[in-house]
């Protein structure tokens, strides 16, 4: 009957969505009164989710699993639901886990529930919130099948401390070859940098900035503040950058900490995928574009002159706060 | 290669989201419809199938009579045949337990379907579908060739991107990437008088569970008014953000 978590790895270690997702189990099994069970993949460090309320942690070791693969990570995931009796299952919303919650939907007949962003408003019956109209609206969305699958927003919830010992099974589920049906054959990915499914801050440019060649003032502003780049939809559709970066309404939703806008105006389609991120600041030569009122902080002036200033200022901050 | 594009009728991107009959419905008043922008590059990845592999491919919709202008948007792009099942999209499980009567009933080697609707953003009606039908599955899927009976597919993951080898029959979960934003087709006269033409089969519903129910919606809340930093004067927007927001 416990609440069970699907916290993910990246080369073993948990990503810090794993956290959010453990700390969020943590709260529904604290309201509906049972305890939180993990279940991992390849994970090494299995025992660490005990900080975030999990008492016991269900590990499969499997050498097939090293490459993610949905069908049969869901595979696991349900065989674990299955073992420990769980009716309430949490997902995060990383491309992973939105690749298999589908599936794992269908194999055990449970209602899902994509991009939550907060803890349930009840449990009988059981009523979560979440963005719809991506991200112009909320919807309060209640699921009444035995099962549910609830599949947290990024940075929604937090992550929180709550001591517990957590105690570490290997969990031997069954994976069949016909789950293969999908092949992994290359992975490209940025390595040691963050990215925009779970950094604390997001540096966005749009066609203010003229050219792909004015960008590297762009990536040395992320880089200083830790940030991952991202753009608005012109710019991906000219090709100055990749579509990976795109966000908005048909891109990606960025539900950062701190999200900096310099030369996008702020079109409704950009500000509705922007909208979850918590403190907003724009850059923009002209006082009326929209982004203006969206925004909490905003500065009119010349992107070329505002943000090298800015860079500037920002090593000053982090020399004195080093 | 029998395809079908699975198309869901959405209110345009620069639509302003209300809600009615006390915060319990959208409000439709002066919204146009569209194809979920989603699908729609699936569908044009579809024609790209049909001309330069003779592929046939037809669309279907969940949804009432009304949402009949956007699957005619799709035939006029050049889908050759259209299904409609005739009943209201309740949730993402009731609306894959639909479409996989259709694909079971019609043969498809390749479904096509968006990763999420731009309205209700459930992102499960691909992951379900294909795995009530035992079909591969690709998400997120932004390049398909398919050559044969072997699919080699892109999906965008967090960070990066991921090639896939797998095989028809396949179900994917598309958007942007599988064709340009350039490449989207605006129906010609030419297409949409044919479109009048093209078989739009209307089928009735099967019995299905709908797990999940929207019982209400709100909008976000209104927010203040921008604080404006001079632009001599910088350093005031760094200690704001990190004395103030707190957020570096």
């Amino acid at each position: 009957m416990s609440v069970l978590v699907y916290t993910e790895t990246d080369k073993g270690k948990f990503k810090k969505n794993a956290l959010e997702v453990a700390s969020y189990a943590s709260e529904i099994a604290t309201q509906i009164g049972t305890s939180v069970t993990a279940i991992s993949i390849n994970a090494t460090d299995n025992a660490s989710l005990g900080a975030y309320g999990v008492e016991k942690v269900l590990n499969v070791s499997d050498s097939k699993l090293d490459t993610f693969n949905a069908k049969a990570y869901a595979n696991c995931i349900a065989q674990a639901a299955e073992a420990e009796g769980a009716k309430v299952i949490v997902v995060s919303s990383s491309a992973d886990s939105k690749f298999l919650s589908g599936i794992l939907a269908a194999k055990l007949n449970a209602g899902y529930v994509s991009n939550v962003v907060a803890a349930p408003e009840s449990t009988t019956p059981f009523v979560v919130k979440r963005t719809a109209f991506s991200n112009k609206g909320f919807a309060h969305t209640e699921v009444s099948s035995e099962i549910k699958i609830i599949g947290l927003s990024n940075n929604a919830f937090g992550i929180i401390e709550n001591s517990k010992t957590a105690a570490v099974e290997d969990f031997s589920a069954s994976v069949n070859d016909s789950d293969f049906g999908t092949k992994s054959i290359e992975v490209d990915k940025v390595i040691g940098k963050a990215t925009i499914a779970d950094a604390d801050i997001v540096v966005s440019a749009g066609r203010g900035l003229k050219g792909p060649e004015n960008w590297g003032m762009v990536e040395e502003l992320a880089d200083i503040l830790g940030a991952a780049t991202a753009c608005s939809k012109p710019v991906s559709d000219l090709g100055w950058r990749p579509h990976g970066e795109h966000v908005g309404q048909t891109g990606k939703p960025v539900a950062s900490n701190l999200y900096i806008a310099i030369g996008i105006s702020g079109a409704i389609q950009h500000l509705a995928g922007v909208s979850s991120s918590k403190t907003k600041v724009v850059i923009n030569n002209d006082p009326e574009a929209p982004f203006f009122k969206a925004a909490d902080y905003g500065i009119v002036g010349d992107a070329f002159e505002v943000v090298p200033e800015l860079i500037e200022k920002l090593k000053e901050f982090k020399a004195q706060n080093a | 290669m029998k395809i079908l594009v699975c198309i869901s009728n959405v209110p345009d991107t620069t639509s302003k989201i209300n809600f009615t009959e006390g915060d319990t419905k959208f409000d439709t008043n002066g919204v146009q419809f569209v194809i979920n922008p989603n699908d729609e590059f699936g569908l044009t990845r579809a024609m790209w199938f049909k001309e330069k592999q003779g592929a046939t491919v037809h669309v279907a919709n969940v949804g009432g009579a009304q949402t009949e202008p956007t699957i005619r948007k799709a035939l006029a792009i050049g889908a050759d045949e259209a299904i409609r099942i005739n009943t209201e999209p309740k949730d993402g499980f009731f609306v894959a337990r639909q479409l996989a009567e259709v694909v079971k009933n019609g043969g498809y080697d390749l479904v096509i379907a968006g990763r999420e609707s731009i309205d209700y953003n459930g992102g499960m009606v691909p992951g379900i579908l294909a795995t009530l039908l035992d079909m591969n599955f690709v998400n997120t899927c932004i390049a398909l060739e398919v050559e044969g009976n072997e699919a080699t597919a892109t999906r965008e993951i967090d960070g990066g991107k991921e090639k896939i080898k797998t095989s028809l029959p396949l179900v994917i979960g598309g958007q942007k990437g599988l064709v340009e934003e350039s490449d989207l087709r605006i129906p010609n006269m030419r297409g949409i008088m044919m479109a009048r033409k093209k078989t739009l089969n209307v089928v009735e519903p099967v019995d299905a569970p709908s797990p999940t129910e929207d019982k209400k919606f709100e909008k976000p809340a209104a927010k203040g008014p921008v604080k404006l930093v001079d632009a001599g004067n910088v350093s005031e927007l760094v200690s704001l953000l990190h004395n103030e927001a707190k957020v570096i």
